[in-house]
Parts: C-alpha cells; structure tokens; sequence
C-alpha cells in the first residue's frame, strides 16, 4: 500500500535538487543543519562518555573527543571490571553482566516477534482470502482492540500472568504480545487483500491446498511488508520497558530497559559513573541502530498512512 | 494507539469490486485453525484484560486476597484525592508542551524536507532518536543536562545564562521530560506528515502558481487546508499515546520533585506496585481510558468534518 504511494509520487514529480541558489533555500538548509545535528549529536556524546574515564570527566566535561580514553565504562557493564577498582572508578562495584540482560532482551523481543507476525499473517490470511461465516463480523469484533490503548491492560494482565505463574520469567513478559497484535492483524489483511486473486486461483486449480498456497504463495509475495513489520514489531519489543518492569524482579528475567533503569538507581548519587552509565546505554541502544541501519530505507519508506507504527 | 491511523485505509481496499462469480468453496474450518492462535490471544490479553481492569476498579484488591466488590468507593475517593488531581493537572501540562512543540516542528521539517530533498538518508537521519528506547533517550539526555558536568548546562554557564536543574526542579522537571520527547519523537511525526504532503496532487500547486501564489500563501492556502484531515490523525495518535507518559518519568524523576512530575500513569504504577492498591489504581486507569476516549472522539469528529477537503 504505502510503498505503491510512494514510488508513484516519486515517479510523478522527481525531487528537483538542482534549483538556483535563493536566501530561502540557504535558511531552510541551515535549520535542517541545526535539525540533524540536534538529532545525532546525543548520540556521539554517549559514545564520547562512554570512551572517557570517568574520573576525567569532572575535569574535562566539555571536551569534545573522550577525556582519557578508557575502555573501563565497558569492562563494569559487561561485569568484567568489579570491586574495588570499579569503586574508584565512581561504579557501584556490584557485579552486573550486561551480557544476561542483552540475552533476555534477544529472547523476548524474538519471542514477540515471530509470534507475533506468524498468528496475525494467518489470521489476516483467513480475513482476507478464506470463506466462511461471520468473517466480516469477527473482524469487526478484533478491530475493536485497535480502540483499547495497550497501557490499560498492563495491570490486569499482570494480575493474570500471576495467577499464571509467569512472573519474573521472559516467557511471562513475552505471552500478551505472541499471539496477535490487532494492529499486525490489520496491517497485513491489507497487503493480503491487494495481491491477485488470479495467481491464487491458478494454484488452486493446479490442485494445491490453501494452507500450500498461503506458505508457498501469499507469504512469499508479501515478504517485503512482513520483513518490514517483523523488524519495527523487534524494536517495538526491545524498547519496551513499563511492561517488563512490571513482571520482571530478578536478574532471570530482567531486560536491557528495566536493566538499564535499575543501573541508574544503583549508582551513588554522588559522582556518578557517568561513562559507566553512558557505555550500558549505548549496548541498549546500539542493537537497534544497528538493525536500523541494515532496513533503514524499508522502515522510513513504509512510515505512511497505511498506519505503521 | 499509532494503529488508528489505519482506519481511513480500510474504505479504499476494501471498496474492491465484489469480483465475478466464484466457486462456492466454505473454508470455515481451515479458517478457524488460522484464527485460532489470534482469536486467543486477542480474548485472554486483550479482551479479557479491559473487561476485567473496569470490574477491578470497582473493588478493593491488593494482589494477596480475592478483590472485594466496594461499588463506587474507588472513585469517590478518586474526585477527593488531591494527588489524582495534580496528577491530572501535570499530563495535561506535559502532553500540552509536548503535543505544541512536537507538532509545530514536525510539521516544519516535513515541509522543508518536502521542498529541499526527499532522499531517504535525511529522513533515515530524522528518525533515528525513535529508534531507541524511552529509558535511552532519557539516560543520555540526564547525563547531557547534568547540573554541574552535562554538556548542555556547560554552554548556558558559557553562554552567561547560568546553571539550570533542569530535572529536579519543579518549574523545569515537566517541560525537560517534554522536550526529551519531542526529541525522541519528531522525526516519527515528521515522516507522518511528510506522507501526508505526499498525498496532495502536484497539479494543485501548478495550478496555484499560475494563478501568481507565493509559496507562502501556497503553504497557507493550499498545504495546511488540505492536510488538515492528517494532521487530525497524527493529532491523535500522538496526543493518545503523549497522555500515556511514563518511561521518562520512572527513570528520569521519579515524579519528583515530591510531586511536580507525578504524571497520571506514574501515580498508577507507584499505587499498584508501591502500595499494593490495585482496585483504585484500577480505577485511575478507567479515568484516564475515559479521557483518551473522549480525546479520540473529538479528534474524530474534527477529521471526519474535513474529510470532503481532497477529493
């Protein structure tokens, strides 16, 4: 949907980089400047931190370049430097391993996510394509969810996870979101909807099953929008963090969010270990840029009004 | 939340011709083996769980004992507490400060990337602070407001303008976590008015041009006009999910100072989970259900009113 506006806009009206020089032109450049370095510059300067020492950092807080350059903030998250030298260094001194959290993090948010895109794809299929009674009056019925603001079930669906016995394990933070999302239901019934019918049926008359069709037909022609909802749906998961603070208490099951809020808290109050703090912010968010980078021109492509989130 | 701006799609695909006769083939059991997992899922955590939260907040629960039914008790107590209506107070200032800055730039950064380069790298750039977490945003950004080592309070003491504790005090603790925000956000609601500048034909503005327009009255006249339904859906999306603040909050302030940042869902949280009060944390939670609804009813109403602009 969103992919066909966009090509045939683009088509239509090529985007004119060569205008003459003008004073407005010059202004709207100089703010896009100011916009993009607002936008990254928070992030080289968790780098920079992270790269310091953190007792050269009270001394030189406003060199550009890492004061020091130290591996040491990354050794204390990843629990490789502990104790009393950790202590000196303005760190809490308690072993953490970043590692355990980064795991749990990797397990839930893969969780989520193949779950998540699998049952919607088949449901979507069978709102989309299948035939039967009452279809348009369940869909009706799931579209309601769409209404419900995600925030509002937090608490009783802790209070089932309990009763379920889930609390503190990944599984327990992963099994709300596995099964559905109404959005990714919603979503991929669309790309379903659009994909001939004619090719469909060809197999069908060739004698394959429509449970064939589906794997060997339908969810190879949608790759492109599946991919797209399989990572925004992964990242979507990996920055979560007020659902897994509330089933996670343990090192068990705790993820790189909750992990990274409760590192926060632990740190003395005075002289934090700022390049401590900055180096676990950056693992927690460095996967995601990472992945952002691989599909960077599918996700910004599909943010349109087909309504991605 | 970000998902109600599908609804205006539905019309234009499903309005498909119905298509010519097909064979009468009934897929209903294959069809239910499909929804099976979906339909489970959406009743067990999603249905279930609203249901349950209105009923909960009729009753006195603390996790330990089965929920008492107390009628309305929770929300007499609600319209006298104090706390809840600070609360209240302090979101709607945050989501105000929010939703105003955020839109304001975002609808500028849209345009501009509209009329200088619709290179995917800028946009990629722009939405890159979305990609990470709230707790991450709010971590770099504590660190950058430092009062006596972040970068940000070293160059206003340059500047001459003095120190500010931007996150423990209470004229500031609202408008930072706002601002972290918008950080994180605008690129994400620029992109979703870039595509909605996108939608408006290009022969509207050819023919504005012949007719001698600047691109200023073209920007007044022409773009906020016919982008107004989107605005409306971004409005919502956003102002929906602005009123669902909390990451920030738990991570940046704690509500504090006392209770200057004590926004809506950080005071549920803090009486679900810190004084074991689900029935009247449940009962905030249908307050704030109530308000989100009727903020979506209103936005909604205003699109729909403007829908007939592009046709």
């Amino acid at each position: 949907m969103t992919t066909a506006t966009f090509e045939a806009t683009t088509l239509t009206e090529a985007p004119s980089e060569k205008q003459p020089f003008s004073v407005g032109r010059a202004l709207a450049w100089t703010f896009m400047i100011i916009v993009i370095l607002v936008s990254l510059f928070p992030f080289y300067w968790m780098l920079r931190t992270a790269l310091s020492s953190n007792n050269a950092l009270y001394a030189g807080s406003h060199s550009i370049l890492p004061v020091q350059f130290s591996w040491g903030g990354f050794q204390r998250v990843f629990g490789l430097q502990t104790g009393q030298k950790a202590i000196d260094a303005g760190g809490a001194g308690q072993p953490i391993n970043f590692w355990r959290y980064l795991l749990n993090s990797v397990i839930v948010s893969t969780l989520v996510t193949v779950g998540q895109v699998f049952f919607s794809a088949l449901a979507a299929y069978a709102f989309a394509r299948l035939r039967w009674r009452h279809r348009d009056r369940v869909f009706m019925f799931f579209l309601v969810g769409l209404m419900i603001p995600a925030i509002f079930t937090f608490l009783p669906n802790f209070v089932l996870i309990k009763q379920l016995g889930l609390i503190d394990t990944v599984f327990g933070i992963a099994l709300p979101t596995m099964l559905m999302s109404p959005f990714a239901v919603f979503f991929l019934r669309q790309f379903f909807m659009n994909i001939s019918r004619e090719v469909e049926e060809a197999a069908l008359i060739d004698g394959a099953s429509k449970v064939r069709v589906f794997f060997q037909l339908i969810v190879p022609m949608s790759a492109a929008p599946i991919t797209t909802l399989a990572i925004l749906t992964y990242i979507a998961s990996w920055n979560d963090y007020f659902w897994p603070l509330m089933v996670s208490y343990t090192d068990k099951s705790r993820v790189l969010t909750v992990a990274l809020g409760v590192f926060k808290s632990q740190t003395p109050q005075t002289g934090p270990d700022w390049s401590g703090l900055m180096a676990a912010t950056l693992v927690a968010a460095l996967p995601m840029l990472l992945l952002f980078s691989l599909a960077a021109r599918k996700i910004v492509n599909s943010i349109g009004f087909s309504g991605i989130k | 939340m970000a998902s109600d701006v599908a609804a205006p799609v539905v019309s234009t695909a499903t309005g498909k011709p119905p298509g010519k006769a097909r064979r009468r083939t009934d897929d209903t059991r294959l069809a239910l083996m499909f929804i099976a997992p979906a339909f489970l899922g959406y009743c067990v955590f999603l249905l279930w769980p609203t249901i349950r939260g209105i009923y909960l907040s009729f009753t006195k629960f603390n996790l330990l004992t089965p929920p008492q039914w107390v009628g309305l008790d929770n929300y007499v107590r609600m319209i006298h507490d104090p706390i809840f209506w600070n609360a209240m107070r302090v979101t709607l200032y945050y989501v105000v400060l929010n939703i105003g800055f955020q839109t304001v730039l975002a609808l500028v950064i849209a345009v501009m990337m509209q009329r200088l380069t619709r290179k995917t790298w800028l946009r990629g750039i722009v939405l890159t602070p979305y990609l990470v977490s709230n707790v991450v945003a709010a971590m770099i950004f504590i660190w950058i407001l430092d009062y006596q080592l972040g970068f940000g309070n070293y160059i206003l003491a340059h500047l001459g303008l003095g120190r500010i504790a931007f996150l423990s005090s209470d004229h500031w603790a609202i408008p930072t976590i706002a601002f972290i925000n918008v950080w994180r956000n605008v690129g994400y609601t620029a992109l979703l008015i870039f595509a909605g500048l996108q939608m408006i034909p290009e022969t509207v503005y050819e023919a504005g041009r012949m007719d001698g327009a600047s691109e200023n009255k073209m920007f007044r006249h022409i773009t906020i006009p016919l982008l107004r339904p989107i605005l409306s859906l971004v409005l919502i999306i956003t102002i929906v999910g602005s009123f669902q603040v909390f990451d920030t909050v738990a991570v940046a302030t704690q509500g504090g100072p006392v209770n200057a940042s004590r926004v809506l869902q950080f005071y549920i949280y803090d009486l679900a989970f810190g004084r074991f009060q689900f029935g009247y944390a449940s009962a905030l939670s249908v307050a704030l259900l109530l308000v989100l609804l009727v903020v979506s009813l209103v936005q909604y109403r205003l699109s729909r009113a403007d829908e007939s602009d592009l046709d």
